[in-house]
């Protein structure tokens, strides 16, 4: 099983090329050729050799990718459906799982053949995540489930749920949770949709009642849940980060500008007129600086001196792309009173195909935008802790057993 | 060749230190308040120390003409390390604003004249151009020049003239019948009247210049409208790069205090109420930079019209230096207030160097144009 250390990026496609030799991606369908490509070493590269990986940097993954490209009309990226899979359950299912658990899953949600989706967050336990209330009660060979999470995105697809629970309600409450990953099959596991201020579902409750987990799909040791979100968590800036346009004038703005410039502004008196398109170049100023703001980190990561202006996009962007979306609504003047798509109750989202539609949707999904992966102000505490140095809130839950922390 | 967009390299570094050690010894707060208070309003020693061993003063003149010839990259180094000290210097007129008005606008003749003597040091120069009716752009020049060949005279006044009472040469940008061109009035010419005003902002001093049928020399060829424009752009993406240091240095100053002011039995920055106020910051000066390399960055890659970035630069870095420097008196409470205290001096550059060059609206107002809104 053991490599050379020196696989560099010829070896890599050369490998590649091995690979498509055997199993071609204009022949066969996605999951075939992505267990293939697993099977390799080829599915993510920094994952261990037997494991989808080769043990080399994570950059050669582009690698992969490019010649891939390059050699078949048809290529098969991770489906976006698997993000959560990818990105943040097998970085944590290769850590933390079991030896068995590796081998029967990694191969499946790499293929794509099973979803995955995230169980942390509760209506109790939101910043605070560490503070959540779902028990899990230790029964002979199996852990017993009780209570509620929110926010779960892709659940009621989902055959695998990482789920954090709480195993010992009398120490504080970081040192009480572990870490399960739940076959969502299970009896006793209810998924909900959970309709949002569009009218649409993204995300759903889950419902726990007497769920039994097998002692062996403990992520982690007992206690050691913490521990172990941290590295799906960590892994979730990576899957979710980046976003924005790279090319100037692109992106949202332009959607703002078109909106701007199709539209006589006939309602308002030249005064007015001229105070919207202050309004409008003001967007057009941020957005523009939160593109160069973010090829300005990535120089700065090239130089191995990442700055704070990666923490800081993620709540400049949030800010600002409400306050985009905020505006395009007001060039619409009383166009935007109507919203066509209409509040009809469904799952997925979606429905955007005019920028007038995208910008009555945006308008209300930027809304989530400084709440969700951290809110504005828990970025605020992290800028100014982490980034700025300053010194921590005092602690009324530190060193406090969970049960005797107040909680609404 | 293309440049590495805000790469900095150790020359840069480099620099950086240098600079940064250079105002620390020539520019301490108690230096400021000493230049502060003089008529001259800069260290005449310092300045030749920065022209003469440091090649400040040409920085940006082409080694042809006696200077270092290097780029805008350099520059924004220099002006966020002297913006950080609120050095007290002719800088910003000489090196510049007046240098590159000339490069811009005047023959290569009177380039040769003019540069050489401003890089070695032996010349403070500044450019006129702002008239009664407060416009900083092109279009709100509206003296007239009467004369031919090389020999004119100006009649008017020009307002808020950067070091407009101490410098040894004036450009004076006036109307020919060929457009908007470039004059050299020497400052002890006849019928030059110029009257230093009271400003805001003590570290950086301004004036009032009255031309009665004053001589002057025509040193450009033909209208210079535009290339004035270009002028004006690259100095403001200077300046930005200068409100940047300030900003920069206001941040720091609220850090450190919340860190080490007690109240309620512990540090104010654990507050959310100040730690939000000081991420808030954080987020706005590290936008600037953003804004500010950009514009210096395009200057210095010499590809793009550099116009759009520029008034981005100057809009944002304006309002982001005065918004920090505002917060900074806040977070510092009663003591912020007080006239010992240095946050009011750069609440005060703040303010003025907003003011300078056109405030954020006509920087907004004319990128409208440029982005077809």
């Amino acid at each position: 099983m053991s490599e050379t250390p020196q696989i560099g990026e010829d070896e890599i496609r050369q490998r590649t090329r091995k690979l498509l030799e055997e199993v071609h991606p204009e022949k066969v369908d996605s999951i075939t050729f992505r267990r293939a490509q697993y099977e390799h070493g080829l599915a993510l590269v920094h994952f261990p050799v037997g494991y989808g990986g080769l043990g080399v940097s994570p950059k050669f993954n582009q690698v992969v990718a490019d010649e891939i490209a390059k050699n078949s009309k048809v290529t098969y990226p991770d489906p976006p459906i698997s993000v959560i899979g990818i990105g943040m359950g097998a970085p944590t299912l290769v850590t933390y799982g079991s030896e068995e658990l590796k081998k029967e899953l990694l191969p499946r949600v790499f293929s794509g053949e099973d979803i995955w989706c995230q169980m942390f967050s509760e209506p109790g336990a939101g910043s605070d995540v560490a503070g959540l209330s779902t028990t899990a009660v230790r029964d002979g060979d199996e852990w017993v489930v009780n209570g509620q999470k929110v926010w779960t995105t892709l659940a009621h697809v989902s055959k695998w749920g990482m789920l954090v629970a709480r195993t010992n309600p009398d120490v504080p409450k970081h040192d009480g949770l572990s870490y399960f990953l739940l076959d969502m099959e299970t009896p006793g596991v209810e998924v909900r949709p959970l309709y949002q201020i569009t009218g649409e579902a993204e995300f759903n409750e889950v419902f726990f009642n007497d769920v039994r987990i097998p002692h062996d799909r403990m992520f982690g040791e007992e206690g050691q849940g913490w521990r172990v979100a941290i590295t799906t968590l960590m892994n979730e800036r990576v899957a979710i980060g980046g976003g924005g346009s790279t090319r100037k004038g692109g992106g949202p703005i332009q959607t703002l500008l078109k909106l701007w410039q199709d539209r006589a502004q006939d309602q308002r008196s030249a005064a007015g007129e001229a105070i919207a398109r202050d309004r409008v170049v003001q967007r057009y100023i941020e957005t523009e600086l939160l593109r160069v703001t973010a090829i300005r980190a990535r120089a700065a990561m090239k130089s191995g001196n990442p700055g704070p202006e990666g923490s800081v996009a993620k709540l400049a962007g949030a800010e600002i792309y409400k306050r985009l979306w905020e505006t395009c609504i007001d060039v619409l003047g009383n166009d935007g009173l109507s919203f066509e798509a209409g509040y009809t109750l469904r799952q997925g989202f979606g429905g955007t195909d005019t920028p007038e539609a995208l910008a009555k949707y945006q308008f209300l999904r930027s809304r989530a935008n400084s709440i969700e992966g951290g809110t504005s102000e828990i970025m605020r505490n992290i800028l100014g802790e982490r980034v700025l140095g300053l010194p921590g809130e005092p602690r009324v839950d530190k060193n406090v057993p969970w049960k005797d922390v107040p909680r609404s | 060749m293309a440049i590495d967009f805000f790469s900095f390299t150790d020359e840069h570094d480099e620099l950086r230190a240098t600079i940064r050690q250079f105002v620390a010894d020539k520019s301490s707060e108690q230096a400021v308040r000493e230049q502060m208070a003089t008529e001259t309003g800069w260290d005449r020693a310092v300045w030749a120390q920065m022209a003469e061993e440091m090649g400040l003063a040409g920085l940006i003149i082409p080694e042809e003409f006696g200077g270092a010839g290097v780029g805008y990259v350099e520059l924004l180094v220099v002006m966020e390390e002297m913006g950080r000290a609120l050095l007290c210097s002719p800088f910003l007129g000489t090196a510049v604003l007046a240098t590159n008005a000339v490069l811009g606008c005047a023959t290569e003749a009177a380039q040769k004249d003019l540069l050489v003597d401003i890089a070695a040091g032996r010349t403070i120069a500044t450019l006129a151009h702002v008239e009664a009716g407060g416009r900083w752009d092109v279009g709100g020049i509206q003296m007239r020049a009467t004369g031919q060949g090389a020999d004119w005279q100006l009649d008017g006044s020009k307002r808020c003239v950067i070091d407009g009472h101490t410098a040894d040469v004036i450009l004076v940008a006036a109307r020919t019948d060929a457009g908007v061109e470039l004059f050299r009035v020497e400052a002890d010419a006849a019928g030059l009247e110029r009257t230093s005003i009271p400003t805001l902002d003590l570290t950086r001093k301004l004036a009032t210049l009255e031309f009665t049928q004053t001589p002057a020399v025509k040193i450009s060829d033909g209208d210079q409208s535009d290339s004035l424009e270009i002028a004006l752009a690259r100095t403001v993406a200077a300046l930005a790069a200068e409100q940047v240091g300030g900003a920069q240095k206001c941040l720091d100053m609220s850090v450190e205090y919340a860190k080490s002011r007690l109240q309620f039995g512990r540090p104010i920055g654990s507050f959310q109420a100040i730690k939000h106020k000081c991420a808030d910051m954080l987020v706005e000066v590290e936008f600037a930079k953003s804004a500010a390399y950009q514009a210096c960055f395009e200057i210095a890659d010499g590809t793009a019209d550099i116009r759009p970035s520029c008034a981005i630069a100057k809009s944002y870095c304006s309002e982001t230096y005065f918004h920090v420097a505002a917060e900074n008196i806040q977070i510092h409470g009663g003591m912020g207030f007080t006239w010992e205290h240095p946050a009011h001096l750069y609440f005060k550059r703040a303010k003025a160097s907003e003011l300078l060059f056109g405030d954020p609206v006509c920087h907004r107002e004319a990128l409208a144009g440029h982005i077809g809104a």
